[in-house]
């Protein structure tokens, strides 16, 4: 910036290296206390540094699954909430690019209307439709499924929105040309949209990723069965049990592997995550 | 925001709406229509008779003083966390806008816990700051301050808060740190050659130019405590001690689930529905006006 003199050079650093340790902490000591045995972390005699038990409690909570109780390894969770996270991320990918592309590029009665219809969702998020969203869902036999998990979050007014202004940004000429080539809308779509449209598919993949992954509420609601838990709500029923019989260790080696897959997203592909997440907001 | 160049097809264009059109109608305008229509009726347990009540779901609610009582609650918790996440992400965005050193390197470290599920950090949190294992809250007992957030509903509230803040700094961060960035450095310097101080540079040119992030991010701010913390307060406190960290959306779900009355759980939906509402014109107004700008 403007002035380099001496204490103000090395004031940023001070403040940012103490941010950054202030942001890592509560990780921190969670990577330490899943690899301490369980009586050490339960009475409170943990120290700071790492233990012995690394690849005993991992294995154990991959799995195993924790003791004394019926719940699921940790390793099916993490590939249901796999699972659900690339639908969700991919279903409203694939709708909202065929949406945009309907509104933009077609001329037809209730053209608007249909826009408008999709941009009030922003609206109602599943916090406020709680239990009627339920009872559809119950009543189209979704519970403890897959498309149960997914279908009903994967309408997406940002996405749609987000396609839309990127389509208004690629020339007419494109349209023109391909029409002289004789190409119907469906082509142009396929040769052109989507490959024009890559880096935004990207960026919107690495946010709604995110965003499937960490579902809480919805999950808690659709599931009931221990095999169709995602990460996110095992590790909520794992302390909710008397407290003196929580297995601590495990409960932070699954927090641990809980935050790995999206943390690893945002830091691998940092462009696109900035790109989606500052764009899809304007 | 039509092309001049477009194609024709009479059915095709509704053919690529049907997907989305058919998920909304069925699992966003349907529930949010049965949402108001329950929000009228007064059902039994068993959800085997309904009564049709007018309004007396929404007057019960209003007389009650517990639904005060969240209301304050989400509203200072709002604040709170508002507040220490915005100015702690802004210092972290001003210092990381210098030219330093390692610059992106930084920005990697302080962005991560965007990723983080909120239900997990609540359990972090809770981990750290637990009255009989936690390492911080032993750390806070041995400086002699009473510490207790499974009974004291203050103590529960500050936890709540801190986890929900801990998350949204990165998020914050980002977007100061992009509007910094889109400050001309003319601007800043020629009010460095005037004399100005850093300090008299921040308030006087730095932060008026950052007003309209400023502005966006409390929006965004605010509504990510009222639906993003579901997942840190089920977590950590489940709403208590006496129900000292419940917000209105934890309300909903609790008073529908847990308490079994779906016509209160109901009108309170419609309610948040309206405050949604009102936060989104809100935040549209004020993109209109930023562009312009």
């Amino acid at each position: 910036m403007v002035e380099h003199r001496g204490f103000s050079r090395f004031l940023p650093h001070i403040v940012l290296v103490i941010g950054v340790a202030i942001v890592a902490f509560p990780v921190y000591l969670c990577f330490v206390g899943s690899t301490h045995p369980q009586d050490i972390v339960a009475n409170g005699q943990m120290p700071l540094t790492p233990g012995p038990l690394f690849f005993e409690t991992y294995y154990k909570t991959l799995f195993v699954g924790s003791s004394g109780s019926t719940r699921e390894p940790v390793a099916t969770m993490l590939m249901n909430s796999f699972i659900m996270a690339c639908i969700i991320a991919l279903g409203k990918i694939a709708i909202s690019i065929l949406s945009a592309f309907a509104v933009v590029y077609f001329k037809f009665p209730f053209r608007m209307a249909a826009f408008w219809l999709i941009f009030i969702t922003l609206m109602l998020p599943v916090e406020v439709r709680i239990y009627p969203t339920y009872k559809i869902a119950s009543d189209l036999n979704l519970l403890d499924s897959y498309a149960g998990l997914t279908i009903p979050l994967i309408a997406s007014a940002t996405a749609t929105l987000f396609f839309r202004q990127f389509f208004l940004t690629i020339p007419d000429e494109l349209v023109e040309a391909s029409k002289l080539d004789g190409a119907g809308p469906l082509r142009f779509f396929w040769d052109t949209v989507l490959p024009l449209s890559r880096t935004n598919i990207a960026a919107l993949f690495v946010i709604l990723f995110i965003y499937g992954w960490n579902q809480y509420l919805w999950p808690i609601l659709i599931t009931t069965r221990d095999d169709m838990q995602t990460i996110v709500i095992g590790i909520k029923k794992m302390i909710v049990t008397a407290d003196a019989l929580t297995e601590w260790n495990v409960v932070l080696a699954t927090a641990m592997l809980a935050m790995l897959p999206p943390v690893m997203v945002v830091v691998l592909m940092q462009r696109w995550f900035v790109k989606g997440l500052v764009e899809t907001e304007k | 925001m039509q092309k001049r160049a477009i194609f024709g097809g009479k059915t095709l264009p509704y053919l690529l709406l049907l997907p989305q059109l058919f998920v909304v109608a069925v699992f966003f305008y349907w529930p949010a229509s049965q949402a108001v229509w329950q929000s009228f009726l007064l059902e039994d347990a068993f959800g085997l008779n309904s009564s049709f009540i007018w309004f007396e779901n929404y007057t019960e609610l209003f007389a009650d003083a517990g639904y005060y009582r969240t209301m304050v609650t989400t509203a200072v918790f709002a604040i709170m966390v508002a507040g220490l996440s915005l100015s702690i992400a802004l210092l972290f965005a001003v210092q990381a806008d210098k030219s330093i050193r390692g610059a992106g390197v930084y920005k990697t470290l302080l962005i991560w816990p965007y990723a983080v599920a909120p239900a997990v950090a609540g359990v972090l949190w809770i981990f750290m700051f637990q009255p009989s294992l936690g390492v911080v809250a032993q750390g806070i007992r041995t400086l002699g301050i009473p510490w207790n957030p499974l009974l004291n509903g203050n103590d529960a509230l500050i936890l709540v808060v801190l986890a929900s803040t801990w998350k949204q700094i990165s998020y914050n961060f980002l977007f100061f740190l992009a509007g910094l960035q889109s400050i001309p450095r003319a601007v800043i310097e020629a009010a460095a050659i005037d004399g100005a101080s850093r300090t008299r540079r921040f308030w006087t040119i730095i932060l008026p130019l950052l007003s309209p992030t400023v502005f966006f991010l409390v929006v965004v701010n605010i509504v990510y405590v009222f639906f993003d913390t579901f997942g840190i307060i089920d977590a950590m406190t489940q709403g208590g001690p006496s129900k000292a960290t419940e917000t209105l959306v934890y309300k909903v779900f609790f008073d529908g689930r847990l308490g079994g009355n779906l016509g209160s759980s109901a009108a309170q939906s419609v309610i948040l529905m309206i405050m949604v509402v009102a936060l989104t014109a809100v935040q549209f107004r004020f993109i209109e006006r930023r562009v312009a700008y």
